[in-house]
């Protein structure tokens, strides 16, 4: 009989182990449960967030999230927003959609997390937009610039970021038309909606024959030889990258090893200087000068700048001084613009009242043009301007160009950026 | 004694126990931890079928992940299509995952067909390969696959008869664990019968398991077949518990994880990947608690950020393999037997031959480590 006796001792220990692990979640979820709202108290707000810190998205991205959670403890050692401080909980998801779904589900069932801010990735959060929708979470600032963000009438609760890369294409081959007319223009753009939505949105301006020849990279796929072979045998002048910044290397790398001359003009997205010149190390000087990009922050590099003055004045002081980069200014950003959301919501904090807040927009951020937040609009960042690496550094200028996702004209923008609040944090 | 004579009522009687048991725990548990018991229960359908190819047959496969994505990929394919004819039905999910499993099963006809001829660290090496490339192979058919971003599947929403306020979580509980009590009853007798003693027989000895009769090749294949078959609906539930597929969740780590929850658990033994599937999910959990209350200051904290829990976790499986070399079912296995020894005086060592602990029936010596796994080949 004593198999009996084994599988009673295997099914006490399953029990006890469950029990043990229902007994955690139990204290940790009680904290919050005496007030209405998940997530909020008189004194705490506690939102979180889903981000590679491990894995091969990890270079670079990792930095945002902590940048953000500086901001917060700059914004906490200042009193909070109203009287309430800010806890970041910041879970790896390795940019693995399973693990997203996982952790996200810690944060809003078991951490009960106010809101999710700036979950990283389009695959990734795609997964969870179904899950935060049904369970009403706040899903502010997406870190990506797909267009499946913005569709407020099936997702009510998720809002944007990024401007979306239709609008960034039509921005970039509005650019090449006035400036490079008559130059062969191709792209090269990574495998998904990123690269499809991009190259969607030059067409809109070249039209479909504008553009002269199209390569794709899966990321994947290191070898991008092929692809870049490809664009110089198609006698490209001009070559429109939608890549993040390890393809951005490796094709302008391999461009120069086969001797393609062009101009490359990359997305925001992969154009980031400090982290190009990491990857392509010596090479990095003469490579990358001359590159074309845009911008919808300020340059990292001009620290004439207000806003990236007082950012890197935070990074020194709350954020262990990290190698300053696009990826910290992006973290500080959306911290900054979260706090003001949550200044918006007021002092009676609900997670229907900060999207409403959020809708009602009104934001004053470092963004070179507004926010397009409205009822009928949950995409993120609406504008972008030029910029070009001068002597190793980036550079922006012209006008700042907005357009929408449709077929809209590109217009130029004459709105001047705000200054930053004395103390750095939104009035 | 009747009902120990009687395997299939004695495993079936087990099964609806257990069922009835999970069925309840799933109302006790929030949510949070309804889903992370899905997550195990699915890890648990590829870990059971593995630590059977592994452990009885001596098979070292590290493709399993592989095997997972073709199930995946099949139960996203196939709900996708019923999304786009409106058909919503609750019987969509068990179809799907269905073709799932006779997908897998026809990959793994496939390899094992290949595998059948191999030994040891070449068995590993091919499997190996198809783990690494299988995902690329969603880049090169992007048109059916969508490359890196995956697929999104679709879901039937939790029948209304159940109530509205009733968790997904719960539901998606209850598909997990009706697919794991499956693959266990499936697997114990099948490892009880003939076919488990001809795996056996084969395992300590190919020469004379031929000479005694038994078809080594056939066997081999078909013990390949039944894990693929497992894996499949093992990868099928995660379409369903992540609603998406994509190549980043069945890369060669998830491989190795299911390797690990077999070794973890005890080679060879049922209940031994109950536990390894548990710990999987469990461990990394409490390895991101644990640190992520530590007192760090910022610098340090974006340094280590993402790789203390991994270090932890690793540690702890180094401390869990140290303390319990059979695994954590081995351990069990000789807790029980010095308790039962205490009772009863020496005559309690007799080993009975059991089900669900075939590594323990046969080394009937009660100090005897298990076997090393055969994964040290690799």
């Amino acid at each position: 009989m004593h198999i009996s006796v084994r599988r009673a001792v295997a099914a006490a220990t399953m029990v006890i182990l469950v029990a043990a692990a229902g007994a955690c979640s139990s204290k940790s979820g009680s904290g919050t449960s005496s007030a209405p709202v998940p997530g909020v108290t008189d004194t705490e707000v506690v939102v979180g967030t889903h981000t590679p810190l491990t894995g091969p998205a990890a270079a670079g991205y990792s930095k945002i999230s902590a940048a953000t959670k500086a901001y917060f403890d700059y914004v906490n050692a200042n009193g909070g927003v109203n009287g309430r401080k800010i806890t970041y909980k910041i879970m790896d998801d390795g940019y693995n959609p399973a693990t997203t779904q996982q952790v996200v589900r810690q944060l809003v069932l078991q951490d009960k997390v106010f809101a999710i801010l700036n979950g990283l990735g389009t695959p990734t959060h795609t997964g969870v937009l179904d899950f935060l929708n049904t369970n009403k979470v706040p899903d502010l600032f997406v870190a990506s610039g797909s267009l499946s963000w913005n569709q407020p009438q099936k997702y009510p609760y998720t809002f944007g970021y990024n401007p979306d890369y239709t609008i960034e294409g039509k921005i970039l081959a509005t650019y090449l038309k006035a400036n490079f007319a008559g130059a062969k223009v191709c792209t090269f753009g990574q495998n998904d909606d990123f690269g499809d939505d991009g190259l969607k949105g030059v067409q809109a301006v070249l039209g479909s024959g504008g553009v002269t020849h199209s390569e794709k990279y899966d990321v994947t796929n290191t070898n991008v030889a092929p692809a870049i072979g490809a664009l110089k045998a198609a006698g490209c002048q001009v070559t429109i990258s939608f890549s993040v910044p390890g393809f951005t290397a490796l094709a302008i790398g391999t461009g120069a090893q086969i001797g393609f001359r062009t101009q490359w003009v990359v997305s925001n997205v992969g154009a980031d200087y400090a982290t190009l010149a990491g990857l392509l190390k010596a090479a990095a000087g003469p490579l990358l000068e001359g590159v074309i990009s845009d911008a919808y922050l300020p340059s990292v590099d001009d620290s004439s700048n207000g806003w990236i003055s007082l950012f890197q004045r935070l990074n020194t002081q709350y954020n262990g001084n990290a190698p300053w980069d696009g990826n910290v200014l992006y973290g500080f950003s959306v911290g900054y613009l979260f706090v003001e959301a949550l200044r918006a919501a007021g002092k009676n904090l609900t997670r229907q009242g900060i999207v409403q807040a959020v809708e009602k927009n009104g934001f004053t951020g470092p963004g070179l043009f507004g926010l397009r937040f409205s009822k009928s609009d949950h995409s993120g960042y609406g504008g972008l301007q030029m910029g070009k690496v001068q002597s190793g550094k980036a550079v922006l200028f012209g006008p700042v160009y907005t357009t929408d996702d449709g077929t809209g004209a590109v217009t130029e923008s004459n709105a001047t950026p705000a200054a930053p609040p004395a103390n750095g944090i939104p009035a | 004694m009747t009902l120990h004579r009687m395997t299939l009522l004695r495993h079936l009687t087990g099964t609806a126990v257990a069922g009835a048991a999970l069925f309840g725990l799933t109302y006790v548990l929030d949510p949070f931890r309804d889903y992370q018991l899905a997550t195990a229960a699915a890890y648990l359908c590829a870990a059971a079928g593995l630590t059977v190819l592994i452990g009885l047959n001596g098979q070292v496969s590290l493709g399993h992940g592989a095997l997972m994505a073709v199930g995946a990929y099949t139960v996203a394919i196939v709900q996708n299509q019923f999304g786009d004819h409106n058909v919503v039905s609750q019987w969509t999910v068990p179809a799907s995952l269905a073709a799932g499993v006779v997908a897998a099963t026809l990959a793994g006809t496939v390899i094992g067909l290949a595998a059948a001829r191999l030994r040891g660290p070449y068995l590993a090496g091919l499997t190996l390969v198809v783990a690494v490339a299988l995902p690329a192979v969603t880049t090169v058919y992007h048109g059916v696959f969508k490359g890196d971003q995956g697929l999104s599947v679709f879901l039937p929403p939790v029948p209304d008869s159940l109530g509205v306020d009733f968790p997904l979580e719960r539901w998606q509980a209850w598909l997990a664990l009706a697919g794991a009590l499956l693959v266990m009853l499936a697997l114990a007798n099948l490892g009880h019968g003939r076919f488990g003693r001809s795996m056996r027989a084969i395992r300590d000895n190919e020469v004379a398991a031929s000479l005694a009769g038994i078809p080594v090749a056939r066997v081999q294949v078909v013990a390949f077949l039944v894990s693929a078959a497992t894996a499949g609906l093992g990868g099928g539930l995660f379409a369903v518990l992540s609603q998406s597929v994509s190549p980043d969740a069945y890369t060669l780590t998830l491989s190795l994880n299911l390797l690990l929850a077999v070794v973890i658990g005890g080679a060879g033994s049922l209940a031994g990947a109950v536990w390894g599937s548990l710990l999987l999910v469990l461990l990394r959990y409490w390895a991101d608690e644990l640190t992520g209350n530590l007192p760090l200051s910022a610098g340090l904290r974006t340094r280590l950020a993402g790789n203390l829990p991994l270090a932890v976790f690793g540690l702890l499986l180094i401390v869990v393999m140290l303390a319990a070399p059979g695994g954590v079912q081995g351990l069990l296995n000789r807790a029980g037997r010095w308790v039962r020894g205490r009772r009863t005086g020496r005559s309690a060592h007799r080993v009975e031959p059991s089900v669900g602990e075939p590594t323990a029936a046969q080394h009937s010596a009660p100090d005897a480590e298990p076997p090393a796994p055969v994964a040290s080949h690799t």
